[in-house]
Formats: C-alpha cells, structure tokens, sequence
C-alpha cells in the first residue's frame, strides 16, 4: 500500500451516509418492460441509429452506431423489438428532451453471439482500443468520455502513471464501493488490459479512507494476479472532492494538471474503476456495456441498495423495488448531493453515466433569500483549485465577465464546495455556472461578428478590386480604340498619300 | 414532486452569518465584565443604549432602501457595530456622543455605500474617528481604574452624567477624569519626568497599563475563542500582534529608557479589541490569506507610528481606516495561484 504524495487545498469534510447504502450486496434489478435509450449519453457526437421501428433484436446488439471519431455505440440491454425511435424525455441538468430508441422487452433476455476474448496478449493495442470503443464503454464515474480515447495517447505523449480512481467522493453514493468489494478481480482484469493498452510502467489504485473493506479487496486481487505489474493501492484521506480527476492528480502524484490541459499532459491518465470493470466484460466476456452499478439511497427509501441495473430501465422501477416512500415534497437527485443534478420526473431512464439515485436528503432545504455577501473569505478556503470565489460573484454580479474571466471563472469546477460553506448561503455555482454559460456567448458572439466583418471588409475590397479591374480593362479598351483609330487614320492618311492625285 | 429550482449543491454547511455575529458578542463578554469592574456600570449603560439607537437607525435605513426589515435587523451586524463602539468609548461618554456616532457608522459608514457587506471602512472605527476629531475633549475623558479612583460613581450617578450631563456636587469631569497608560506614555516620550515605562509608576499594573491589562487579555480570551470556533481566521491577529510586538522590541531595545515595553504596548487602550474584532471585521479586511498577513502587519505597523511618533494617544482607529482604504489593491496583488496556472 503506498501513502498520498500531497494533498489539494481547501475541501471540506462532509459526512459520508455511505452506510445507509453501503450494508447489502449488488442486486440485480428487476427486468423491466421498457427501456428508453438515449443516443447522447457520452461526451463527443450522439450515436446514429441503425435499427428501425419494429426490428427484432437480442440482448448485446448494436443498436446504434458512433457517428465522429468523439462517439461510441450504443447496445440493447435486453432483447425485444424497437418500438419507437423519437425525443423523449432524459436526464438531464437541462430538464430537455432528446433522441431515444424505446425498446419493449420481449422478457426472455436472449443474449446475442459474443465474442469473448481468452487471451487478451493477442490482441494488438489498437485492437484492444475498438474492442473497447465497439462495446460503448465510457468513462462510468460521471463524465461519460469515451474511454478508448483514453487508451489512444498521442505518440509524443508518455503515460508514466496510470492512476484508477475508486475514490467516490460524494456523499451517499457507494456503487465504486460495493464495486471493488464484490468485483475487485474483474476489476483488476481490467487495469491489466488498460496497462497493455498504455504501456505504463506504473498505476495507483486511489481509494478514500472510509472504505476499508474496498482497499482490502482490491489488494488482495492484486496479489492475486501476477500479470499485474507494478500496481498499488493507495489509501487517500476522506476530503471531498478528492475524486475530482485534478485534485486526484494532485493528492497521488503531487503534479497539477495545466489549466485547460489534460492529465495526459503531465502523463498521467485517469479511469474509473467501474470503467475496469467494464473493459475486463467487454474483453473477456465480449459484452458490451449494458449495464452499471447504480445506488439507489436517501431516506425516502426503505431498502436503500445498490442494483447491477440494465441501461434504459425507468428510475422508478428501482425506487418501487427498494420500498420508496417518496411523497409530494421530496426531490429526488441523479448523482451526489455536492453534484448531482435534479430530476423533474420518476420515469426517465438510468444511463451510462448515472451512479447514483438520491431521494430526500434532511440536510438538504431549500435556501432562504441570500445575504448579502460579507466577504469572510470561507469560500476562498474551501476552494480546491485555489479560486476567490468572492471576487468572482462580485464580478458576476456586476455583470462584469471580463473581470471574471482574469480571475479564472473556467478553471472552477463547480464542485460547490464554496456554496457549502457561505454563511450568506449565496448560490455561489450557480452564479458560476451563469457567468460560464455567459462568456461563452459573449465569446462566440464575438467570434461571429469578427467573422461577419471579415466578411464585409473582403466583400469591400473585392468589389474596389473590380471596380479597379473594370476600369483599367476601360483603360486598355480606351487605348486599344484609340491606337486602332490611330493606325486606322494612319492608314487612311497612307492610302490618301499613295492615291494618286 | 418537489423542485430545488436550485443547481447543486444540494447539500448545505451549517455556518450563518447570524450565528457569526452572536459568537462574537458572546467571545466580547469577559472584556465588558472588565470594563465594567475597573470603569464602572457606564460602560454597561453606553453599550445598551447604543444598540438600541443603533437597530433604530438600522430599521429607518432599510426602510429608506425598501429592503426586508427582518432578515438585515435580525443578521447582529447593526448590533456588532453598537457594541464595538460603545466598548471604544469613554464610560462616562454623554448620550449625545454616542448618538452621533451610531448615526454616522450606521447612516454614512454602512448603508451610504450599500449597507451590510459594500462598506469600505469599518463603521465602528469610522463613527470612533469622527467624535475623537469632533469632540477630543469629550472622547478622552476617560475614568481612572477603580483602584486609583477618588470619585467612584453609583449607578444613579453614571445614568445621571450619561443622560443629563450633571455629576454629583462639587464634580467636574476634569476632576474626575484621569490619564490613560497610553496618555502618560505621550507625555513621557521625550521628557524623562516619571515615566509610566517605569514599574512604579501608579499607572502602570502587572505588566501593562493598570486595568487596561486585564482589559486586553479580556478581549485576547474572547479571541482566541473566535479563532477556536472558526468565526475569525488566526491571519490578521497574529500578522498584528507580530508586527507591533516586532517593531515596539525593536526600539525598547534600542532605547529602553524613552520606550514603552512591547508588553505596554499590546496590553494597553485598544490593541487586543481591534486585534480581535476590528481588524478582523471580514467586510472592511483583506480576503486573501496573503493580504491579511500584509493588512494584520499594516495595521500594527501604523499603530506604533501613530501612538509614538503621531498626534493621539491611540492610533488603532487610523491605523485601521487606513488599512482598509489598502485592501482591494492588497487583494488585487495577493491572488492566490490557480490550480494549473503557473505562479
């Protein structure tokens, strides 16, 4: 086991409630009787699909395929027939609707032929990376990013640490625990294939100190393997957000990510380790991904748990078979209570990308009118990425992103640490969050005005160099008239002179 | 099903600026009790009178600027300010005295420039320098310690002198008003004719100015206490009490005999109060942990200068008025570094 080389500023210690969750083994869900999938449920261009209405299809099938390099395809999660290709209704921060496949189950589960794979040293890198990128696997800790570009790093880049995170660092959420606890030598399968994939020489195993029982699996399995090379579990103190990629970056290694840059460029690469266990199916068991952990929990619940849950089946199927208790004043979250965005309805799907599902939380009320902001500086603090969090509402309340902007407004990462600790209770993100959204527009407006004058000044000029070119074609028409006039005369004066008089 | 209508978090800390405010009056209590005990119950007097003028002022303000009474009313800062002002002040300060200065550090130091967090300088430091140019002779009238005093007031006495401006037969307040350590430490710089650096001198206690000692480590207590509940941070403190002990050795060291003791000077008039709950005053004080190293520093710095080499006896109010008039060009050059930016 290996000890945090640094450790990030600010933070903050919250109270775990993984407990609540965290007491029962993974369940598989009930099998649901629809299941709508989204064509967006990654980062990059949506998928395309490739079925139609009424097709027939088996568990494992693609259904869509990437569109763009930025793209993975996407699977049924059951066999059935497709019933509907239109917008419905996801998840999303946006509350929006969006493209779906809605499949109908034909309730026999009937897998189509796979192909798994018995010996991954005989596939090549670049084969590893399309096995990864044909099973749809992205990356499971929340971002969605497709993981085989991951495994792609540029030839000028060389991963020395590959560093997995199982740190989970929200509260309430346990699926990553549960995960390495029931599954660690899946998981472990996978980093052995993603170490293949990168040829690093060294990979971290990160995991919070509040989860014992993960880190003891998790080394166990390595000491189980041999293949496994230099890999190590190290144990992280519970600070949120240490799951964050940077802040994670920071506390294994010491190093920090450049702003706007990647792990990559300090050569490292991070993956969760739901994404492993993901790689290790579809290599080793030639499934795609169908399916993730999903933490159903709050105390709205009665048997708060976690379910090995197909994508696309309806969250209140899950709250239903967990005892819920939901009533009209309850709000009901996807992801943590420190990130985690609202739900406007109970039957939109689980995608990739949806860790945990959080019903009533009693720390949680809705905030009273903000005071005015008395600059204690606590927001300053608690930031993880060293922000004035002060000085930025101050400039995005005076509408003044400019000023917002040199106080690096885009190197927030929203983790709202500093709204957790306001003795005003001022919505500090969601300030952020604006202000973003504003740049940004403001930015692009720019961008387009430029161009749209651009346009207008070579317009200007073209038609002044037409102009000039019309004129001086004028011009030599002009003379050549008159240069003809001219010999035409000569001529004539010629032939009077030769005529004889 | 209910709506947030709010993005994440979802989750809230349990900090308030209410709750700020109320442990800051209760870390002020063993001071006031000091107070009390060497000046007498007008101290007691100034203080509840203040604040009540004070959250009348407050109300008639947020009237004025049609903002919510309850929420601003009930966040303590009118009450914080009343409380620091009525400590400043001499016990026997007449009401009108403390009126104005109320009026001003409610009306001109805070709501003029935006009410509760927009104000530049400390109200209560403000309204403090106002009345000490206004009325010198009435702000620095202060009251012997109990023990050397030959008129000790009753109760009666005080409200009478507070509110109507008479003393009991054959009193003035010159007659009974007395010097203060950092008075006589004025008077002595420069002549050597009983100087208070000297340990028998009648006003001098333990190991600073009689009374005042007891005073400061009062407000040092109730400090520390702030700085153990998180309510202030230890930067601007400490950068401070550094800076003044650091330059007031340094010239005891050089001339001991023309120099107060480091010791006088952190435990005589207003030190440990504006170390505590002046300088620290989140609004008026540099945010960035840097800056309040530097304004701590800058504050006890002017305050040496000003109590040895200036035109007052006390210079804790200038030296924090000037302070604050730094702070957005402190903030500005003491930004932390960016995670991923290059310093």
């Amino acid at each position: 086991m290996k000890y945090p080389h640094d450790t990030f500023p600010g933070g903050l210690k919250l109270a775990g409630h993984k407990a609540i969750s965290n007491q029962q083994a993974i369940q598989e869900a009930p099998l649901s009787k629809h299941f709508v999938l989204p064509l967006h449920q990654h980062i990059g261009e949506a998928s395309l699909p490739n079925v139609g209405v009424g097709d027939k299809v088996l568990k494992g099938q693609k259904i869509a395929s990437a569109q763009d390099y930025v793209s993975v395809p996407l699977h049924a999660p059951t066999s059935g027939t497709i019933i509907d290709i239109s917008e419905q209704p996801i998840p999303h921060p946006s509350g929006l609707s969006a493209p779906c496949i809605t499949l109908e189950a034909d309730g026999k589960d009937e897998w189509i032929n796979l192909d798994p794979v018995a010996d991954f040293t005989t596939l090549s890198e670049h084969e590893i990376r399309q096995r990864i990128r044909d099973a749809g696997i992205v990356g499971l800790g929340g971002a969605g990013f497709p993981s085989f570009i991951k495994l792609n790093p540029h030839t000028h880049h060389h991963v020395e640490t590959l560093i997995i995170n199982g740190i989970e660092c929200e509260p309430y959420i346990t699926c990553d625990d549960m995960l390495m606890r029931e599954r660690a030598d899946k998981i472990i399968a996978g980093i052995v294939i993603i170490r293949r994939a990168l040829r690093v020489k060294q990979c971290i195993i990160a995991i919070e100190d509040n989860k014992p029982e993960a880190a003891t699996a998790m080394q166990q399995a390595i000491e189980n393997r041999s293949d496994i090379g230099d890999t190590d579990v190290m144990v992280i103190p519970t600070r949120y957000p240490a799951g964050s990629e940077k802040q994670l970056v920071q506390a294994v290694t010491g190093k920090t990510v450049p702003s706007g840059g990647l792990p990559l460029d300090v050569s490292i690469v991070c993956h969760n380790v739901g994404t492993c266990y993901a790689i290790a199916q579809a290599i080793f068991h030639g499934e795609p991904l169908i399916s993730r952990i999903v933490t159903v929990t709050g105390e709205a619940v009665d048997k708060p748990r976690n379910f090995e849950t197909l994508i696309g089946t309806p969250i209140n199927l899950l709250l239903e078979h967990c005892g819920s208790k939901l009533s009209e004043d309850d709000h009901l979250i996807m992801g943590g209570p420190m990130m985690g965005f609202e739900l406007l309805r109970y039957d939109l799907p689980v995608i990739k990308t949806c860790n945990c599902v959080l019903t009533r939380i009693s720390s949680s009320k809705p905030k009273p009118q903000p005071l005015p902001c008395i600059r204690c500086g606590d927001c300053a603090v608690a930031c993880p990425v060293s922000l004035l969090p002060q000085q930025l509402y101050w400039y995005t309340r005076a509408n003044d992103l400019e000023k917002a902007r040199d106080y690096n407004l885009f190197d927030c990462i929203e983790c709202g640490c500093c709204s957790y600790v306001c003795p005003s209770e001022i919505p500090l993100v969601q300030y952020f969050r604006y202000a973003k959204t504003e740049a940004m527009t403001i930015e692009a407006e720019k961008r387009k005005s430029e161009h749209a004058r651009d346009r207008y000044d070579t317009r200007l000029a073209r038609i002044a160099l037409e102009k000039e070119e019309k004129a001086e074609r004028q011009r030599q028409r002009k003379a050549a008239l008159a240069a003809s006039k001219k010999a035409a005369e000569a001529e004539k004066q010629a032939e009077q002179q030769d005529t004889p008089t | 099903m209910k709506l947030f209508g709010l993005t994440s978090p979802f989750l809230v800390g349990n900090s308030r600026v209410t709750k700020h405010m109320i442990q800051l009056l209760l870390a002020l209590i063993p001071a006031l009790g000091a107070l009390v005990y060497y000046f007498g119950y007008g101290v007691l007097i100034n203080l509840i009178f203040a604040t009540i003028v004070a959250l009348l002022v407050e109300a008639f303000m947020l009237h004025l600027r049609g903002r919510p009474l309850k929420p601003f009313l009930t966040d303590g800062s009118a009450i914080v300010t009343a409380v620091l002002l009525a400590l400043a002040l001499p016990s026997l300060a007449p009401w009108w005295l403390t009126v104005i200065g109320i009026i001003f550090a409610i009306v001109f130091a805070k709501h003029l420039y935006g009410g509760l967090g927009y104000n530049p300088f400390n109200p209560a430091m403000a309204a403090y320098v106002l009345l000490l140019i206004s009325f010198p002779v009435e702000m620095t009238s202060w009251l012997p310690v109990n023990s050397i005093n030959d008129h000790p007031l009753s109760f009666t006495h005080t409200f009478q002198a507070i509110f109507s401006g008479q003393l009991p037969a054959g009193l003035t307040l010159d007659t009974i008003s007395g010097a203060t350590p950092l008075d006589e430490m004025k008077t002595a710089i420069g002549q050597s004719v009983d100087p208070i650096f000297v340990t028998n001198h009648k006003l001098y206690g333990m190991i600073g100015g009689k009374g005042w000692e007891v005073v400061n480590l009062c407000f040092l207590i109730g400090g520390l206490f702030l700085i153990y509940r998180r309510v202030i941070s230890w930067h601007i403190p400490v950068a401070m009490l550094a800076s003044l002990a650091l330059i007031s050795s340094i010239t005891y060291f050089i001339t001991p005999h023309t120099s107060a003791t480091p010791l006088l000077h952190l435990l005589s008039g207003g030190t440990m109060i504006c170390v505590f709950f002046i300088a620290t005053d989140p609004v008026t004080a540099s945010t960035t942990l840097r800056g309040r190293l530097i304004f701590g520093a800058g504050i006890g710095l002017l305050t040496y200068i000003i109590r040895v080499w200036g035109g007052y006896a006390d210079g804790i109010a200038f030296a924090v008025l000037l302070m604050n008039m730094l702070v957005p060009t402190i903030d500005y050059y003491t930004q932390p570094v960016t995670y991923g930016h290059k310093k």
